[in-house]
């Protein structure tokens, strides 16, 4: 005989406690809230001052600006990325004079501001132009775009190639070794089993740079380079809207979100084989 | 009291140009440059280029607790357990990270300007109103390192296990204290690497205040250079100067690094 005659009819669950109002909710929606006002402050800021005439004038000098910013930055990241190569290499060989230069190729060009660099290159090239004419490279380096371009170049070269031997030097020497194993000729080793795996350790970094020269480009606008940011500074310079500068704003952010994204679906693609 | 300040200033001062590195009784520019255009004083642009070193090394220096505090806000910030902090945090280090530093430089001189001027025109006072460029500086500058300092230090915070946490309850140490005596020290061993390679960015970008007017090297070494019409010597000057300040600051924080191992085991 069961002692059990009546069993407990069923309840509903407890009701969830009440989550208490703590203090980071607080700081939470306070912190939302400064920027939602801020984000209205500008929309409003934009909509009040709307200039139809501004925005004929100014508009297609910016997407104008864009593209100068785009092209300098491309030209630039794939000149370096050619010069770097040799540099990565002299910084990784065995010939004490080599990798001593390129160390301190790379170390002045990641020690000292890009701004002084291109100062340097523009201005100071500028006092040699006797000897430039002599060689006949003055009409090269009269000009502010080629300059930006030269500085660039150079800057982002000496990063690229520290990108390139981080990258290099973190295969581990046993993929060197199983190449030899199989009995690859050193140079096949390095394209089909060494590259393929450092570029996957690169493309992160390189993604960062690349934001960082777009970041970086801003500055062709002190010598007289009219690329986005310049287009804004003649703009800010006619007008003294302070819109101007929220417009640039937005389109770099819209640019370097654009990038990032690019970057991340590409890094998900090309290291599926490695995802467990 | 303030004669007590004056005094104090002066003492400071005279220390101050007897250890000064490049005109002081034992400077460079004394010793090696006098007669050519680096020379100390009237003659030479010695003096005005050290100026321009000090405040280039002050911006940076100043700037540098005002990033460190912000981004560790931020990056408390991130790791959250509330949506709404988490997302603020994020929006703040996407804008700063996303705008390039000249840009966030002109937003903040030009825009505190147009602010200050209307704040106080509502108070009344019709005046032209200009922002320091060392604050603006400060200011646009620390912006952009938090945003990226939070980034170094979120990543450090990741690396800590989550039982440090955990014996800091057991020890019966309230939030705070775990925070200073067990996380903390934990933390900057472990983003000093990150944070050395930010304050090396923060070096180079100091420069970028030249543009609104600040005095540092490369404003002085550019007014120099147009004066006397030999751009690349002081161009050339600036890049060394910059040099210099990255090969001390790496000293430093290789001391630092081997300062907070010290207490790890040797292997």
């Amino acid at each position: 005989m069961s002692a059990v005659a009546t069993m407990i009819p069923p309840q509903a669950p407890p009701p969830v406690p009440p989550k208490p109002y703590t203090l980071t909710r607080f700081v939470g929606s306070v912190a939302l809230g400064i920027w939602l006002a801020l984000g209205v402050g500008i929309f409003l800021t934009v909509v009040g001052g709307w200039d139809p005439e501004k925005f004929a004038r100014y508009g297609p000098r910016f997407i104008n600006g864009l593209g100068v910013t785009l092209t300098l930055v491309g030209l630039s990241i794939v000149m370096g990325a050619i010069l770097s190569l040799p540099i990565a290499f002299a910084r990784m060989s065995k010939n004490r004079f080599l990798s001593w230069f390129a160390y301190a190729y790379v170390y002045f060009f990641r020690g000292t501001p890009l701004l002084a660099q291109l100062f340097l290159i523009y201005y100071g090239l500028g006092s040699f132009r006797p000897q430039l004419e002599a060689v006949g490279l003055w009409w090269f380096f009269r000009e502010a775009w080629n300059c930006a371009i030269f500085a660039f170049t150079l800057n982002t070269a000496a990063y690229q190639a520290e990108i390139l031997r981080g990258a290099i030097e973190s295969v581990p020497r046993g993929q060197r070794e199983g190449a030899a194993a199989l009995g690859l000729p050193a140079r096949v080793a390095f394209s089909k089993i060494i590259l393929p795996q450092a570029m996957i350790v690169a493309l992160r970094p390189y993604g960062n740079e690349i934001i960082l020269m777009i970041k970086g480009s801003a500055i062709v606008a002190i010598v007289t380079v009219f690329d986005l940011m310049g287009e804004t500074r003649y703009a800010f310079s006619r007008t003294f809207d302070f819109q101007m500068y929220i417009w640039a704003a937005i389109l770099y952010l819209i640019m370097v979100e654009i990038l990032r994204n690019i970057w991340s679906v590409l890094e998900t693609r090309l290291t599926r084989h490695l995802k467990r | 009291m303030s004669g007590l300040f004056a005094g104090f200033y002066s003492i400071l001062s005279w220390i101050g140009s007897i250890i000064d590195p490049f005109c002081g009784p034992v400077g460079v520019f004394r010793w090696f440059a006098s007669g050519t255009l680096l020379a100390c004083g009237d003659t030479g642009w010695g003096d005005d280029i050290a100026y321009g070193f000090v405040v280039t090394a002050s911006l940076a220096i100043a700037t540098l607790p005002v990033g460190l505090l912000i981004g560790f806000f931020i990056a408390l910030g991130k790791q959250s357990e509330e949506r709404t902090v988490r997302l603020a945090a994020n929006i703040y280090t996407t804008i700063f990270r996303g705008l390039p530093e000249l840009l966030t430089l002109f937003i903040v001189y030009y825009g505190l300007q147009i602010l200050v001027q209307q704040l106080l025109a509502t108070l009344g006072y019709e005046g032209p109103v200009e922002i320091n460029a060392f604050f603006a500086g400060m200011i646009a500058l620390g912006v952009v390192f938090s945003a990226y300092c939070s980034e170094v230090l979120l990543s450090a915070f990741r690396a800590i296990p989550h039982g440090q946490y955990e014996a800091g309850d057991a020890l019966g140490l309230h939030r705070g204290r775990t925070m200073r005596l067990i996380i903390l020290p934990q933390l900057v061993r472990i983003a000093l690497p990150g944070l050395g390679n930010l304050w090396m960015a923060l070096l180079k970008d100091t420069a970028l205040v030249s543009v609104v007017g600040l005095t540092d090297i490369l404003r002085q070494t550019g007014v120099a250079a147009r004066v006397t019409k030999q751009a690349f010597e002081f161009y050339g000057v600036a890049c060394v100067l910059f040099l210099i300040l990255a090969m001390i600051s790496s000293i430093v924080f290789s001391y630092l690094e081997r300062r907070t191992k010290r207490a790890e085991m040797g292997r």
